[in-house]
C-alpha cells in the first residue's frame, strides 16, 4: 500500500508543473487585460496604462514573469488579487469552505438516492421503477442548472415559503467564523434556530448542485450492478441458499462499486464547474463564483492563484479516490 | 440542571427576540462584492455603495436625489476672483466612528482633508502605493492636472489652488473618490504596520459605521449615534450580496430583503402589478450611442453621418432593447441635466430622406461595420439586438452592416484605436451631474488622445465652447455656453445618439423616504421602515 501510494505522489509532480503552466498562459491568452478594465469606459491615456502594467509586472516578457510567478509558488506565495489587493491564498481558504460544504453534501445527497436507487433499478430490471428511475436520471441530467434552480426557488421559497431564497443563515444570526463551515459554525455558536436555519439554507443549493451527480451516479450503478449480477459468482451465492438481501448488498454491490466510486471522484471536478452557477444563483460565498469574478476582471494572479489551488484540491481528493480504490480492489494496490 | 439550561436557553431567545424586534433592520440585496472599503483606489459603483455611501462623508455632497451641490464636511467655502483658488470651511465637532479596531481621540479637522487627497497623487506619500496606486478617479477626473495645490490654513480652514480655473471641482469633491478618512486612524495603522486595513476596516464621518464584512456575503453596517447630518432613522443596515438579478427579486418578494437593485428589463412589468412592491423609477444619467469614426472615409462627411442618423428607428430600438423603459435621444446630454437643450430638433427617422442624402453625397452600395458591445451596461441593456436593428434599419436604406463584437476588454481597446472600422456602439454614466463630465469628456479634441471620444471628433467651435464653460463659474452663463456646444454637436453629428435608459428600484412597499439616486448610487441614510 505505501509504495501504491508512493507511486501517486510522484505523478502530481509532473501534473502540479502542467497545472501552473496551463494557469498561467490560459488567462494571458484571453484578450484585453486588467488594467483595460480598470479604465472602463473611461479610457486612460497610454503613460499611466504603461506606468500601471510596469507596477504590476505586466511589462516583462512573458518567460520572464512566468518564473517569477512559479518561483514564488515553490515558496507557497500565490500572489495578491489586483483588485482586492488582498492575498489569494487567504481569499481562496476564506471562501473554500463554503464550497466544500455545499459540494460535500451535494455528494451525500447523490450517493444515498443514487446507489439506492441504481441498484433497485438493476435489480427490477424492466420494472416500472426502473423505467421511472433511468428516465428521470435522464431528464436530471439535461437540466439546465439556472433554470433548475430559478425554478425551485419560485416553487419552494416564494410559493410555499418552505426554505429561504438565498444566502448561507438568516440575517438575523450574526456570529464569528471559527471553521467555516456554516452547519459547525452554527452549532459551536450556541444560538437557538441557527443551525436549523443553516441546514433549511442548504436544502435548495444542495439539491440543484446534486442533481447532475445524482444522475450519473443512478446510471453507472446500474449498469455496474447488472454486469455483476450476471456473474457466475453471484448464481453460485444464490444456489448455495443466501438471501436475495445478501446476495445484492454484500456480493453484488461490492463489486459493482469499484466503477462507481471512480464515478463520484470524477464528478468532483463536476461539482466544481455546476458550483460555479449554484453559488451565483444561491449568493453562495464559494470559490466558484470568485474565479468567475476574476476570470471577468482579468485578474492574473487570482486566476492562477485559484486554479492552482483548486487543481491541487481535486489531485488529492483523486489520490484519496485512488487509495479508497485500492482499499476495495486488493487487485489494484498489488499491481506492479 | 437540564430544565434551568433549557430555560435560560429560552430566555435568552425571548431576549434575542425582544431586541430583534427593537432594533430597525433594512435589508439590501446589493449585486456584488465591494473590491473594498477605500473609495478611492476603486470606480465601480458596488464598491462606493459598499464604503463611501454608507461610511465616509466628503467637502461637498450631492443633494439626494438630484446633482446638485450642497454643503458637507464643509459648511461654506469662497471662491477667488478668478476662479483658482477655493478655500473651504470646515465644520466643527464632526466626529469619527468609534469601533472596536478604532477609538478616535479628536474631531474631524484641515488634517484629514489633506491627508485623503494629497494620498492620491503624491508619489512619496506611503499611503500613495498601499491600495496598488491605482487612483482611477482622480486621475480620470483629470485632479493632477487641475490641482496645484492643497493647504492647511488652520485646523478649520483648506485652501485648494487650482491651475486654471475649474467650475466642475465643487461637483468633483462630492464623488465618492474625495471620501474623507481619518488621518489619525491612518497613523495608527502605519506606525502598527497594519496599512492594509484601511482598505478593509473603514472609519469614517458618514451616516453608517462598519461592523463586518463576510466575503462575498454580508455586509453589515449600524446606524452612527454621532452623524453630523443626524443618526438615521434605520439601526441595522445590512447588505446580502445576491449576483442574479432574478434572484434578487426572488427574495424582495419573499421578504429577505427590502431594496433589490438593478432589476431585469423583462421582469419589470410583473414588479409594476406586485401589490407588495412599490417600483421607483428615475430617468438615469447617461446616454447610448453609436460613434461613427469620422477619420475614415465616407464618415467624415457630416452628410453621410446625418443620413444614417435618419435612418435608424430609435422607436423600434427603444421598445425591444429598453423593454420600452427609456427614451429616444437626440443630445449627448439625458434630459435630467441642467443646459440641455431642448430647443434642438432630432433628425428625423426618415429613411426615404437618408437615401437621398446617402446619394448627394456620392455614397453607393455602402457596407460597413456596427461594433456591438459583449455586456449588457445600464445604457445598453442589450447591444447585440440593437446593433441587429440598426443592421435592419441600415439596410431599409442600401448600407450593409457586419456586426462585430469582441470580448469586453479587447472592445474597449479596439474601439479606441484610431484605425477602427466602421461605427461602435458604445455609452456613458454620469460622474458628477456636470455637463463637462459628458461634453468635455466624451467629445473634446483632448478626449480623442485619451481614447474616451469614440468618434474621434475634434471639432474647434465644440472644443472652445466646452472648454470656455468649464471655466467660468456663473451657471447661466455655462448654461449658454453649453446649449450652443450641443448646437454644434447635432449639425456635426458624430454620434447617433439612441436612447437615455431609465433606472428602476424595487423596495418593499414598507420602505419610506427612499429616493433614487440620479448617478447610480444607494444610499439609506435617510431611509425608514413601518413596522
Amino acid at each position: 500500500m505505501f509504495g501504491f501510494i508512493l507511486r501517486r505522489l510522484s505523478l502530481l509532480i509532473p501534473t502540479f508543473l502542467g497545472v501552473s503552466l496551463v494557469a498561467f498562459f490560459f488567462i494571458r491568452l484571453l484578450p484585453g487585460d486588467p488594467v483595460l478594465l480598470l479604465a472602463g469606459e473611461r479610457g486612460m491615456s497610454p503613460d499611466r496604462y504603461a506606468e500601471l502594467m510596469h507596477r504590476f509586472g505586466f511589462d516583462l516578457p512573458l518567460w520572464q514573469q512566468f518564473i517569477y510567478y512559479f518561483t514564488d509558488l515553490l515558496h507557497g506565495d500565490f500572489g495578491t488579487s489586483i483588485s482586492t489587493k488582498k492575498p489569494i491564498f487567504t481569499e481562496f481558504f476564506t471562501l473554500f469552505p463554503a464550497t466544500l460544504e455545499l459540494s460535500f453534501c451535494a455528494v451525500i445527497f447523490a450517493v444515498a438516492l443514487g446507489v439506492p436507487a441504481g441498484v433497485i433499478a438493476a435489480v427490477k430490471r424492466n420494472s416500472w421503477f426502473d423505467h421511472t428511475a433511468m428516465g428521470t436520471a435522464l431528464v436530471g441530467y439535461s437540466m439546465p442548472i439556472f433554470w433548475w434552480a430559478l425554478l425551485l426557488i419560485i416553487v419552494f421559497s416564494v410559493m410555499l415559503g418552505w426554505t429561504p431564497v438565498s444566502g448561507r443563515i438568516s440575517l438575523m444570526f450574526f456570529f464569528p467564523k471559527v471553521t467555516g463551515f456554516m452547519l459547525i459554525d452554527s452549532l459551536l455558536s450556541g444560538k437557538a434556530g441557527a443551525f436549523q436555519s443553516a441546514m433549511s439554507h442548504l436544502i435548495l443549493p444542495t439539491i440543484v448542485l446534486g442533481t447532475i451527480p445524482l444522475a450519473v451516479i443512478a446510471r453507472q450503478t446500474r449498469s455496474a450492478m447488472l454486469e455483476v449480477l450476471g456473474e457466475d459468482y453471484i448464481r453460485t451465492a444464490k444456489a448455495k441458499g443466501l438471501s436475495p438481501f445478501r446476495v445484492v448488498a454484500v456480493h453484488a454491490l461490492r463489486n459493482a462499486l469499484i466503477p462507481v466510486i471512480t464515478t463520484i471522484g470524477l464528478q468532483i471536478g463536476v461539482l466544481m464547474a455546476g458550483a460555479i452557477l449554484t453559488e451565483t444563483i444561491f449568493s453562495w460565498p464559494g470559490v466558484g463564483k470568485w474565479m468567475v469574478d476574476s476570470i471577468f476582471r482579468r485578474d492574473y494572479p487570482a486566476v492562477q492563484g485559484g486554479l492552482v489551488l483548486i487543481a491541487l484540491i481535486v489531485m488529492a481528493v483523486n489520490l484519496i479516490v485512488d487509495m479508497l480504490y485500492g482499499l476495495v480492489n486488493p487487485k489494484i494496490r498489488h499491481q506492479r | 440542571m437540564k430544565t434551568m439550561s433549557r430555560l435560560l436557553a429560552a430566555t435568552m431567545l425571548v431576549a434575542g427576540l425582544v431586541s430583534a424586534a427593537h432594533a430597525k433592520t433594512f435589508v439590501y440585496c446589493s449585486e456584488g462584492s465591494p473590491e473594498g472599503f477605500d473609495p478611492a483606489p476603486y470606480a465601480s459603483g458596488t464598491t462606493h455603495d459598499a464604503s463611501s455611501v454608507p461610511v465616509y462623508s466628503r467637502l461637498t455632497e450631492f443633494e439626494h436625489g438630484t446633482t446638485s451641490v450642497i454643503p458637507g464636511l464643509a459648511e461654506s467655502w469662497d471662491i477667488s476672483e478668478d476662479g483658482t483658488v477655493y478655500t473651504f470651511h470646515l465644520r466643527k465637532g464632526v466626529k469619527f466612528h468609534t469601533t472596536e479596531y478604532f477609538k478616535p481621540t479628536r474631531d474631524f479637522n484641515a488634517d484629514d482633508v489633506i491627508f485623503s487627497l494629497t494620498r492620491q497623487n503624491d508619489k512619496n506619500s506611503p499611503w500613495y502605493s498601499y491600495a496598488g496606486g491605482s487612483w482611477e478617479y482622480w486621475e480620470g477626473m483629470d485632479m493632477p492636472k487641475l490641482v496645484k495645490s492643497l493647504e492647511k490654513v488652520d485646523d478649520y480652514t483648506v485652501k485648494l489652488t487650482l491651475t486654471s480655473p475649474n467650475a466642475p471641482m465643487l461637483a468633483n469633491l462630492a464623488m465618492a473618490f474625495a471620501s474623507i478618512m481619518s488621518k489619525e486612524y491612518a497613523d495608527k495603522l502605519a506606525a502598527e504596520g497594519k496599512q492594509s486595513d484601511l482598505n478593509q476596516l473603514p472609519i469614517g464621518t458618514g451616516p453608517f459605521q462598519f461592523v463586518a464584512y463576510e466575503k462575498d456575503a454580508v455586509i453589515r453596517y449600524q446606524a452612527f449615534a454621532d452623524y453630523w447630518n443626524g443618526k438615521p432613522k434605520i439601526d441595522d443596515l445590512v447588505f446580502a450580496i445576491t449576483p442574479d438579478a432574478s434572484v434578487r427579486v426572488q427574495k424582495l418578494k419573499a421578504g429577505e430583503c427590502q431594496a433589490a437593485p438593478y432589476p431585469n428589463p423583462a421582469d419589470i412589468d410583473a414588479l409594476k402589478t406586485d401589490s407588495n412592491i412599490q417600483l421607483l423609477d428615475q430617468a438615469g444619467l447617461n446616454i447610448g450611442y453609436l460613434a461613427y469614426n469620422t477619420l475614415q472615409k465616407p464618415f467624415d462627411d457630416v452628410r453621410v453621418r446625418k443620413a444614417l442618423n435618419m435612418a435608424i428607428n430609435k422607436k423600434a430600438i427603444i421598445d425591444a432593447v429598453y423593454q420600452g423603459t427609456g427614451q429616444a435621444a437626440k443630445n449627448p446630454i439625458p434630459p435630467t441635466m441642467w443646459s440641455y437643450n431642448d430647443q434642438i430638433q432630432d433628425d428625423p427617422y426618415d429613411p426615404e430622406a437618408a437615401k437621398k442624402l446617402l446619394a448627394e453625397a456620392g455614397v453607393k452600395d455602402l457596407s460597413m461595420k456596427v461594433w456591438a458591445m459583449p455586456v449588457s451596461r445600464p445604457y445598453n441593456p442589450n447591444a447585440r439586438r440593437m446593433a441587429e436593428l440598426i443592421q435592419a434599419d441600415f439596410a431599409n436604406v442600401g448600407v450593409k452592416v457586419e456586426i462585430v463584437s469582441f470580448e469586453w476588454a479587447e472592445y474597449l481597446k479596439r474601439g479606441k484605436e484610431k484605425t477602427r472600422d466602421g461605427a461602435l456602439l458604445q455609452g456613458w454614466t454620469g460622474d458628477n451631474g456636470d455637463p463637462d463630465n459628458f461634453l468635455f469628456a466624451l467629445l473634446s479634441c483632448a478626449a480623442v488622445d485619451s481614447g474616451s471620444n469614440r468618434a474621434f471628433w475634434c471639432n474647434k467651435d465644440f472644443t472652445d465652447l466646452v472648454t470656455k464653460a468649464a471655466t467660468v463659474s456663473d451657471v447661466a452663463e455655462r448654461t449658454k455656453l453649453y446649449e450652443d456646444a450641443q448646437v454644434v454637436f447635432k449639425k456635426e453629428a458624430p454620434w447617433a445618439t439612441i436612447a437615455h435608459s431609465t433606472t428602476y428600484m424595487p423596495l418593499a412597499k414598507s420602505v419610506t423616504g427612499y429616493k433614487v439616486d440620479p448617478l447610480g448610487l444607494h444610499w439609506f441614510e435617510q431611509v425608514d421602515v413601518a413596522e
